[in-house]
């Protein structure tokens, strides 16, 4: 897939619509899927390639080869450096070794990180960033070393975010009881959204849950019809020939549908599932940056407090603490300025985020019906054709 | 014991009265079949059946609230051993004006009258058997009986004796354990279904509606006298092959048999035990197994039969090849499992669709009313129109099931058949073994005779002893040649019955089962064209968004 500019705006696309002589363009793609290594080790790589034409980048055309956990480390990297961005999702890793390989499995996979890289390519605070270069450009070695470089600093697991979310909803649960002052933003947009999420999150897990059992009963409806392929007829045999060769036919059209369901409606539906947690991954970075400028809100009031008491008192000690007062100001400063970013962000990202989930959403309805209408006509057809034989029989 | 003659095919298969009257058909008393829709009766209409050639019209898939209230009901009672009756074929036709209607309702819990003196004893349950008729065998128009089960197997068991080479319909099981662990007004609702359906399929045959069995069946009020036979042997083999099991022993033929004709019945009772032996020695000498019996003897009236016996071989094992399901019955056991199979992906599919649709329609609710921006807002709507989509494409799918599991019950109807079939086809082969056995008889009696007279004329004069003895087995075989003779007939007969249903079905499947394909086949096809429409509507509705 290539996409050039997207509704972003930024350096890169002053004005996107209007055709200068040379619009700047970065497209990227993920292709040619290969097993590599054997065993226990073995693993797919892919062929990332990148075409533009900005300075940042060395020259027009540039070949890399990434694996998953290449991704996986950018996808970290941005997730710390543009707190309130809605990074890009991930396809999950997959624990069944059996599946691993699978063609299918490959394909889907390939498809969705080739989104992924083209969506933090199209958008305009992530396309500017370093990281994305490295990816798109370092040789496999130096890709390697950063790779191990990211043990513990910047590796977050789900789990751990989440653990973060409990933090500060148990803390919310203090305030109830009385013991502390609020750490969550009491802002009702911000409640709203938090709850928006959250429920999307379980409608859309219903929702591709049942999207992935008609794919898969598409495929058992294929191997029923078929069966009958195998029986012979006797004396209504030129009927049954026909009946058996007929329901091979389905089989296929129902075996194809079941793919196409799976590409164009499951995993759309997937990928809005991981758009959604990656969403309530930014909300608990939201959520820590808050407390900690509330923890620092709170620590420079003590400190007045304490640098008042020694100013009454005169005492030598009122110099360091006025130093030490200034230091938290300039910390509490940064970390208000930290987190209004954030919300700056997260406001626009929203926004971006609904935008094109509709078009995505609309889009993979659209396929889901036209692929069923398809289905049934094709249905439709193939019994209709064993008429006229049958009338045949009957005389 | 009534022995009657079994009887030939044209004896009991009368030409149709040429009556002009049009029968109507009404049970006020069943209750069984509420979905029996009168109106769609054919022998309701004054236009004769619909030609079965006009298929795109003939079969229309229904509404939901039809296919509920059963206007696709194939199992009208008019039908003729349950086949569709939009066939238009002759034997149909002449049988609209007789008609037996027979009906079961009112199961009552009975005590049972015991002779002992311990009073409160068990109890079974019996049932009000209704018939309505014109038939000129009935003394009347309608009936009203009390059976019980046993009484049902015991006309069963007359049935099959008297009917030997016919394609009777199987009587329900016993089903002794299900008695035991159902509840018991289910038990009793599953039977009396069960028990109608065996009935009103007698009353479809066209050979045994006639008989005086279930005339007397029907019929008689009071206790039923149709006694149930005591043989030991089809007592022990209920329902299974009634190929005659025997014990080894005995070798002499000294029998006194008033009855010659009883000689042509499979052995059964006390008397005959020495019969019972000697088939069962001669049917495992013909091993059965390989369903091709062997010939022993090579006396010379045995060869003058040997010709025609090949033949009777070569038919039979031909004919029980063929019910054994080399062809036959696998045909329809995999068209069976293929329809099964089918149903339940078409069940599978249609459930999963019904419940994405609510999860999306719940999504559609919650987006509406939560929707941070607009054009969330905008997305809801077409979101909803999918999840309406696939709630109809869900309700469209278990119509299309209710009607698919329709064709299997014709389907596991067929199979029931084929088991009357090879019932069939038992009796004729015991009736061949019958006659092997006879043969086999004359032929160790002549084989003794010759060596006695041998013996005897070399002794001068003779030996009074031996020229007795010769005398005795002269007798035997007078005797044993007229079994022969009339087990003979016997099998003939039997044979003929065979060949002549055998015929009737031929003749019966090919149109109903080609009444079913096309029915199955324009129902899968119209309820496909009815969802392509469904998903075609949402899919224009949708491809704005294929233009982005």
């Amino acid at each position: 897939m290539n996409v050039q500019q997207r509704s972003g705006s930024g350096p890169m696309a002053q004005s996107p619509r209007s055709p200068s002589s040379q619009p700047p363009y970065l497209t990227v793609s993920v292709s040619d899927p290969a097993k590599m290594g054997n065993g226990v080790q073995a693993y797919i790589s892919y062929k990332v390639i990148t075409k533009t034409n900005l300075p940042e980048y060395e020259g027009p055309e540039k070949i890399v080869i990434r694996r998953y956990n290449d991704f996986v480390w950018l996808r970290d990297r941005l997730f710390e450096k543009y707190k309130g961005v809605f990074i890009p999702p991930l396809p999950e890793k997959s624990t069944v070794e059996k599946f691993r390989f699978s063609a299918e499995f490959i394909e889907m996979r390939r498809q969705a990180l080739d989104v992924f890289v083209n969506r933090i390519a199209s958008h305009h605070e992530l396309q500017q960033s370093y990281d994305l270069r490295m990816f798109l450009q370092a040789d496999e070695q130096s890709m390697e070393r950063a790779r191990s470089q990211e043990t513990g600093i910047f590796k977050k697991k789900p789990g751990d975010l989440m653990q973060i979310f409990k933090d500060v909803q148990s803390r919310v649960s203090d305030v109830v009881l009385g013991k502390e002052k609020p750490v969550e933003e009491s802002n009702p947009e911000y409640e709203k959204l938090k709850n928006y999420i959250f429920q999307l999150e379980d409608h859309l897990a219903e929702a591709q849950k049942h999207a992935y059992r008609l794919v898969k009963r598409h495929r058992d409806f294929g191997k029923a019809v078929n069966l009958l392929g195998n029986s012979e007829g006797n004396d209504l045999g030129k009927a049954f020939a026909d009946l058996g060769a007929k329901s091979e036919v389905l089989s296929v059209k129902l075996q194809r549908e079941a793919h196409h369901l799976l590409m164009n409606f499951e995993e759309p539906l997937k990928d809005y599932v991981r758009a959604v947690q990656s969403i309530k991954a930014t909300l608990s970075e939201r959520a820590n940056a808050f407390r900690h400028h509330c923890e620092l809100a709170e620590t420079i009031k003590f400190k007045e407090i304490d640098m008042n008491k020694l100013r009454l008192t005169q005492s030598e000690k009122l110099a360091e603490a006025e130093r030490e007062y200034e230091e938290l100001k300039a910390d509490g400063a940064e970390a208000t300025r930290r987190f209004e970013t954030i919300v700056k962000l997260m406001n626009e990202e929203i926004v971006r985020f609904q935008e094109q989930k509709t078009i995505d959403m609309g889009l993979a309805f659209h396929e889901f019906a036209k692929g069923q209408a398809n289905l049934a006509k094709g249905i439709a057809d193939a019994w209709r054709s064993l008429l006229p034989k049958l009338e045949a029989c009957s005389t | 014991m009534m022995t009657l003659e079994n009887q030939s095919y044209e004896e009991a298969h009368p030409l149709p009265k040429s009556n002009g009257s049009k029968s109507i058909l009404h049970d006020p008393l069943s209750s069984s079949s509420p979905f029996v829709d009168i109106s769609t009766d054919p022998l309701h209409s004054s236009t004769p059946n619909p030609s079965p050639n006009s298929t795109n019209t003939i079969l229309e898939p229904p509404s939901y609230a039809e296919a509920v209230f059963g206007s696709f009901d194939l199992d009208s009672p008019s039908s003729i051993n349950g086949h569709d009756h939009s066939s238009s074929s002759e034997a149909s036709q002449s049988f609209s004006s007789d008609y037996l209607k027979i009906s079961v309702s009112g199961p009552l819990k009975e005590q049972e009258v015991s002779n002992s003196l311990v009073p409160g004893g068990s109890y079974f349950y019996s049932y009000l058997i209704t018939t309505f008729t014109n038939l000129s065998e009935y003394n009347g128009n309608e009936f009203n009986v009390r059976r019980r089960f046993k009484d049902v197997v015991a006309l069963s068991d007359r049935l099959g004796q008297s009917y030997r080479g016919f394609f009777i319909p199987l009587r329900p099981d016993k089903s002794v354990v299900e008695s035991q662990v159902m509840q018991q007004n289910e038990f009793v609702e599953q039977r009396r279904a069960a028990l109608e359906k065996y009935l009103t399929r007698l009353a479809d045959h066209p050979v045994i509606r006639r008989s005086e069995e279930l005339r007397m069946f029907l019929e008689a009020s009071g206790k039923m006298t149709l006694m149930r036979t005591t043989d030991v042997a089809s007592r022990m083999l209920d329902g299974a092959v009634r190929l005659p099991k025997q014990l080894l022993g005995a070798e002499s033929v000294g029998v006194a048999v008033s009855d010659v004709s009883e000689l042509t019945q499979p052995a059964k009772g006390g008397r005959d035990l020495l019969r019972i032996f000697k088939e069962l020695k001669q049917s495992v000498t013909n091993d059965w197994g390989a369903a091709k019996p062997l010939l022993l003897e090579e006396d010379k009236e045995f060869l003058e039969r040997k010709d025609k016996l090949q033949d009777f071989e070569q038919q039979l094992s031909s004919v029980s090849l063929q019910s054994q399901g080399h062809g036959f019955d696998s045909w329809w056991e995999n068209h069976l499992y293929w329809a099964e199979s089918l149903v339940k992906a078409q069940q599978d599919i249609g459930e999963t669709l019904g419940q994405l649709g609510l999860a999306f329609v719940k999504l559609t609710k919650f987006e509406t009313e939560e929707a941070i921006c607009d054009s969330q807002r905008a997305c809801a709507a077409d979101m909803k129109n999918v999840a309406t989509a696939a709630v109809k494409a869900s309700r469209l799918y278990r119509e299309l099931n209710a009607q698919t599991v329709k064709h299997l019950d014709k389907v596991h109807e067929y199979l029931g058949v084929m088991l009357a079939v090879n019932n069939a086809f038992t009796d004729r082969s015991s009736a061949l073994l019958t006659v092997q056995t006879l043969l086999s008889d004359l032929a160790s009696l002549n084989l003794r005779i010759e060596k006695l007279e041998a013996a005897s004329s070399k002794i001068f004069g003779g030996d009074r002893s031996r020229i007795r003895k010769i005398e005795e087995l002269r007798d035997s075989v007078r005797v044993t040649e007229d079994a022969k003779n009339c087990a003979v007939r016997e099998y003939e007969r039997i044979k003929d019955n065979n060949r002549n249903e055998l015929e009737r079905l031929d003749k019966e499947r090919h149109d109903d089962f080609v009444n079913m394909l096309k029915g199955f086949i324009v129902n899968q096809a119209g309820y496909a064209e009815k969802m392509a429409n469904v998903w075609e509507t949402v899919a224009e509705e949708t491809s704005v968004y294929a233009k982005i």
